[in-house]
């Protein structure tokens, strides 16, 4: 058996796969249970200060090609935050990252603090959430002063936590996004959030399917993005480490994605593709593959592909 | 495909003087205890237990509770709605066993339509109401060769005065041996059946419903404590073994952002 542990900003992953934010994130209870389904880690639904209504439903839709979701980030405040993530580390499970939002850079601040009370692992800051731009205008991951300013805010508020900085894919120069941030003091990125927001019309009632009109768009297509996006920040900043997320649903998947420069990888809707049971399956296959190739760290591979093969890299 | 298909609705029954049904063509089949999610544009998405399949059409009995169920009482024959699913777990029975029913609210639909399938089975069907207008479908579980109907009211109205769970508590007194219990409605009803056949040791059957948005296994706001799997696809319908490891089940729900709302 290959070993797939991963250390990532100081913090031990027993492999690398993470429940990727705004996936059975709710409740303590829902995180364990994906641990127990194999995860190496997992990610909280974004937390807000204050409560948040979600949007109204439908809030997800999905085929076989992709899945569109504006769910709304709905949550009850950082009361409940508080009650579940203890609970959850009063278990001694496999790591958290607390994800939080917020409309305001100093409410990112507020926000962090108050997570930062639970003592979560790492703390994840939601900056590329695509479907509440009607309520709080274009995400602050759409640039470069906003990105850096929330990070900066959320740093010095949370002493020795690390803090990963969730980048949208929207954007002209995610590179220079990520370059920012890790300026402002963040210790890695998440590459990336969902793309869009896209729409899909239902033609029989000539309407929408969203109740919000449109949501971001996710799905095994997005990958190859993710990928590319994951190669360019890795080349610009080789230290920076990196959460890999986006259409990833087997082994073979991870194992690129870490290829390319991923320490953890986050798996969403692998989940609706391949059941709850998703991680298990993928550490199986990563597993299967290691083996394969005699490859005995997972660890090892992280970045490979820009060591050697990777000098023919020509984005 | 997790898109909704969009349907005409072909009949519409006033049941009760609170519940319509809504009769449609659907493509896919489903067994009892299972949900579709049916999506009025511009209004909302919700779940729905399925009432009736008969291999063509679906019928959907709602009682105007809240906005939308208001809404989907306005609705006409021809009107478009769109229907997603079947989701979710289903109740199972054997041939030859001595069946309990005990429906509350709508949960007479799909008991009723168990009831149509389980020719082999003899099923003492325990419809409660608060009075005898409310007894969902009583006319036609009535009917039923393999059913013997006992209905209860809370004012007396019709059959036992009082609950159903008191008038099946009552004929298990007589000596009656059941080798399964049918449960579903009100979580409060189902949770003291629960106690009752765990106490017993009767094997029951019961459907534990919470806020569901996407139905298939991803938003996680149907995840209950402290098993943490979702209710759309390991739910609604669970054995009473299973109930019994779920803690919230009969003391809190959680609303459409998280927070625990209790019973």
């Amino acid at each position: 058996m290959a070993d797939l542990s991963v250390t990532f900003c100081g913090v031990k992953f027993k492999n690398p796969l993470v429940l990727a934010s705004g996936i059975l994130g709710i409740t303590a209870s829902s995180w364990r249970n994906v641990v127990k389904n194999g995860a190496g880690g997992i990610t909280t639904k974004s937390l807000w200060l204050e409560e948040h209504r979600g949007h109204p439903n439908p809030v997800i839709i999905a085929n076989e090609h992709y899945m569109l979701n504006a769910v709304g980030v709905p949550d009850a405040g950082v009361q409940k935050a508080q009650e579940e993530c203890g609970k959850y580390l009063a278990w001694k499970s496999s790591p958290l990252i607390a994800n939080i939002i917020a409309g305001r850079v100093q409410d990112f601040g507020k926000t962090a603090e108050e997570i930062a009370k639970i003592k979560p692992h790492i703390i994840e800051v939601n900056i590329s959430c695509p479907n509440v731009e009607d309520e709080f205008g274009k995400p602050f991951a759409c640039s470069v002063g906003d990105a850096a300013a929330v990070t900066r805010e959320v740093k010095k508020r949370v002493g020795n936590i690390p803090v990963v900085i969730k980048l949208s894919p929207n954007v002209e120069n995610i590179v220079a996004i990520a370059r920012s941030v890790a300026d402002a003091g963040a210790d890695g990125v998440n590459v990336m959030n969902t793309i869009g927001p896209g729409m899909s019309i239902n033609i029989d009632t000539r309407t929408p399917v969203l109740a919000n009109k449109v949501g971001g768009l996710s799905g095994p297509a997005l990958k190859p993005l993710a990928v590319k996006y994951i190669a360019d920040i890795r080349r610009a900043l080789p230290k920076l480490p990196i959460i890999g997320t986006g259409g990833v649903l087997t082994g073979e998947d991870a194992i690129e994605m870490m290829m390319v420069g991923a320490t953890l990888v986050g798996v969403g809707t692998g989940v609706y593709y391949r059941g709850p049971q998703v991680f298990k399956k993928i550490t199986d296959e990563m597993q299967a593959w290691c083996k394969k190739e005699n490859v005995k760290r997972v660890r090892d591979l992280i970045g490979v592909f820009h060591n050697g093969n990777g000098r023919r890299f020509e984005p | 495909m997790d898109f909704p298909l969009v349907v005409k609705i072909k009949k519409i029954k006033q049941e009760t003087p609170q519940t319509k049904s809504f009769v449609f063509e659907y493509p896919k089949r489903a067994k009892p205890g299972q949900f579709v999610n049916i999506w009025l544009p511009g209004v909302n998405e919700r779940p729905m237990s399925i009432s009736f399949d008969d291999g063509k059409n679906y019928t959907l009995a709602i009682a105007a509770a809240g906005e939308s169920t208001r809404q989907m009482h306005a609705l006409r024959v021809e009107d478009k709605i769109g229907i997603r699913g079947p989701y979710g777990t289903h109740y199972q029975w054997k041939d030859g066993q001595r069946i309990a029913m005990l429906p509350g609210g709508y949960g007479a639909g799909p008991t009723y339509w168990m009831a149509t399938l389980a020719t082999k089975c003899k099923i003492d069907f325990f419809l409660g109401a608060r009075d005898k207008s409310l007894l969902l479908f009583a006319d036609k579980i009535k009917k039923l060769k393999n059913v013997r109907f006992l209905p209860s009211t809370n004012d007396g109205s019709a059959g036992f005065k009082g609950f159903n769970v008191e008038c099946w508590m009552q004929e298990m007194e007589r000596g009656v041996k059941y080798d399964s219990v049918i449960t579903i409605g009100p979580e409060l009803m189902m949770y003291a059946v629960s106690k009752q056949c765990a106490k017993r040791k009767v094997p029951c059957q019961l459907s534990i419903e919470r806020y569901m948005k996407c139905a298939f296994g991803i938003c996680g706001n149907c995840c209950v404590d402290d098993l943490g799997i979702t209710m759309c696809q390991q739910g609604p319908v669970v054995d009473n073994t299973l109930a019994g490891k779920i803690a919230e089940f009969g003391q809190y729900h959680r609303d459409d952002v998280g927070r625990k709302k209790e019973f």
